[in-house]
């Protein structure tokens, strides 16, 4: 009898799911799954659900492919998804995207590089230097320079095996400046990575084994993002990271082109960028809030403040990464990513 | 079936045989059916794209695996992994099926169930432990090293070794159960006769035994190196990045192609390589045989 009852309530809520008043007061939100998502739910889609008397369902995305895939086959079921930046440029230069619409969304605090026509950041994370304490104290590498630098700093190293992120590491380590680093110089950037290859224990594939290659102390030093080498130091693991020339990357918002609820998904994203929202992510995860003004709301300490990748102090020492050099390059430079590691 | 019916219930005899036959084609259209759908669709739809963008028909997606390098070497790269782990498969795995194939029933369940525990546990959960094994600080370098037997880790895993090993523990089992089969069947009578003609136990083996379960080792061998070559966890998590397969290519093109396009030829490369694989192993080993378990 039981299952019997279940399965009508079962049947009633969804007729009820697919009733029209329904349907316009709910609207999908896809990400990354996982702790992240998490994160999000608490800081950004519960206040909002209240705020705006709506309900956010939510699924999870493996990348624009999976938006390319809905819009492509026009069976468009997310109203907003969240992707990397590089995924943003590319999805805005296919269209897959419509257009935000910035009479809604207000962009004071927001740098003027992460909010385009199409789409807009929603937290930073940051490409870091992270080491073993136990093998070099508190006085790890600083730059990429060290990194590089096997005779000062002994020891196994990780990086990514993506050819985004490493190639401006690789040019960081040989020299070039901050600042200076587009359009990428592919040749110098493959010779820079030839010098520690053989130092490379393992070129790592996601984030969860470069988490792994530090906290287990398989690599001494590994190019990892903040969020992942925060939690390892929070499990317990002897590592220490700097920011010091950090490359900020970002996730940003997007509305799959054809989406039902485009009007509601604009005002969902107006809240999940404001400062107010904004402030609320730090405390639940390593990823810094894209909206500066957050740190002006007084939900975050000074003190808190410090250890936060895009709070002031520690967004001088880092750089953007330019996305649209990604967008246009991205195939090309893996292709000679992975001929450079199958030598 | 094939003897033509004559006398006097001829006609009833062949109004059977016609409803047996549309009786039997009513029974296999629907398995024909799932088969279409599923399986030549997709690949002719894998095909289609591979070859036509929105511009029209383009063989740029072929062209690339020719010029740029890396793709050479991941095909070279995907095929010594497949070809090593079965030969090691095999050389691991035909002597512990064998074992098990003499051994009183008891036992020999209790053996196949070790064989299959591994078959039962997740393939990430068995990757990963592989890593807590033979990685720097693993169990394997702690141990040598506090024996004194090295004074600096060896490179287990993060490579081309430790992909090898990931995969032989994989693929062990879809060697040694079909062989296991095969070996159950065949009549102990000829190994006897053969002794009692004569033969050493070694010409026994070489001469008798190992002719008669040579189509379940086919079997199991056609079955591992089919299944390595379209294998990815394992390579990804255990290679380090210095071991790509096809797999991880497909993946990675769909990531970072604007289109299908660039994945879906290799798919189709994979496949045709995998087919005709199938076709040279038929011809060294008929399909008949192989079918027919338990020798001649």
């Amino acid at each position: 009898m039981g299952m019997i009852s279940t399965f009508r309530a079962a049947i009633l809520l969804s007729v009820a799911a697919t009733l029209p008043a329904a349907a316009q007061t709910t609207i999908t939100f896809a990400s990354y799954g996982g702790a992240y998502q998490a994160a999000q739910r608490k800081a950004l889609l519960d206040p909002i659900e209240k705020m705006l008397n709506i309900t956010i369902k939510e699924d999870t995305l493996g990348g624009v492919a999976d938006v390319r895939a809905q819009v492509k086959a026009n069976a468009v079921k997310w109203d907003i998804a969240d992707l990397g930046g590089a995924s943003c440029a590319r999805g805005s230069a296919e269209g897959l995207f419509e257009p935000l619409d910035y009479s809604v969304i207000k962009t004071d605090g927001i740098d003027k590089a992460m909010a385009t026509k199409d789409w807009i950041g929603v937290i930073y994370y940051s490409t870091v230097i992270a080491w073993n304490t136990q093998k070099y104290g508190q006085n790890g590498p600083q730059t990429w320079a060290d990194f590089w630098d096997t005779k000062k700093f002994p020891g196994t190293r990780s990086l990514s095996r993506g050819a985004s992120e490493t190639f401006e590491i690789a040019l960081m380590a040989d020299g070039v400046p901050m600042d200076k680093l587009y359009p990428l110089d592919a040749d110098r950037a493959l010779k820079s990575l030839a010098r520690i290859k053989n130092n490379v224990v393992s070129w790592w594939a996601s984030g969860a084994q470069s988490a792994q290659l530090l906290k287990d102390g398989e690599a001494d030093i590994v190019a990892i993002w903040n969020g992942r080498a925060g939690a390892v130091i929070k499990d317990g693991a002897k590592a220490a990271i700097t920011y010091n020339q950090g490359i900020f990357n970002i996730d940003c918002l997007v509305i799959p082109k054809g989406s039902k609820n485009a009007a509601l998904a604009q005002k969902a994203i107006a809240l999940m960028v404001s400062p107010d929202l904004q402030a609320n992510i730090p405390a639940l995860i390593d990823y810094g809030p894209i909206n500066a003004k957050a740190f002006d709301t007084g939900k975050i300490t000074p003190e808190a403040a410090t250890k936060i990748n895009s709070a002031p102090v520690n967004a001088a020492k880092q750089t953007n990464m330019n996305f649209d050099f990604w967008r246009d390059n991205l195939t090309k430079l893996t292709e000679r990513m992975d001929a450079f590691l199958q030598q | 079936m094939s003897e033509v019916a004559t006398g006097l219930n001829a006609a009833g005899i062949r109004a059977d045989a016609r409803r047996e036959r549309n009786a039997l084609a009513g029974l296999t259209s629907p398995t024909f059916l799932v088969l279409g759908l599923l399986l030549f669709l997709p690949v002719g739809w894998l095909f289609w794209l591979s070859v036509f963008d929105d511009t029209g028909l383009t063989l740029e997606n072929y062209r690339r695996m020719v010029v740029e390098p890396a793709y050479i070497s991941i095909f070279r790269t995907t095929f010594e992994l497949s070809v090593l782990v079965t030969a090691l498969s095999v050389v691991l795995g035909y002597p512990v099926a064998y074992m098990i194939a003499f051994l009183p029933p008891r036992a020999a369940s209790i053996c196949l169930t070790l064989v299959l525990v591994p078959f039962w546990t997740a393939l990430l959960v068995r990757t990963y432990a592989w890593l807590v094994i033979l990685q720097r600080r693993g169990v394997v370098n702690s141990v040598l090293m506090d024996w004194g037997v090295i004074d600096e880790p060896l490179q287990l895993v993060h490579n081309f070794t430790g992909t090898t090993i990931g995969m032989l523990h994989i693929m062990i089992p879809f060697l040694v159960l079909p062989l296991y089969a095969n070996m159950r069947a065949i009549d102990r009578d000829y190994v006897r006769a053969a002794a009692s003609l004569g033969a050493s136990p070694t010409a026994t083996f070489w001469r008798v035994y190992l002719p008669l379960s040579v189509p379940g080792l086919a079997a199991g061998t056609v079955m591992v190196f089919v299944i390595c070559l379209g294998f990815y966890i394992t390579p990804q998590f255990l290679g380090g990045g210095r071991v790509t397969t096809i797999s991880m290519k497909i993946q990675q093109n769909i990531a970072t192609y604007f289109d299908w396009g660039a994945a879906s030829s290799l798919g189709v490369v994979l496949f045709v390589v995998t087919l005709a694989v199938f076709w040279g192993f038929s011809r060294l080993f008929p399909l008949r045989r192989l079918t027919e378990v338990g020798g001649p």
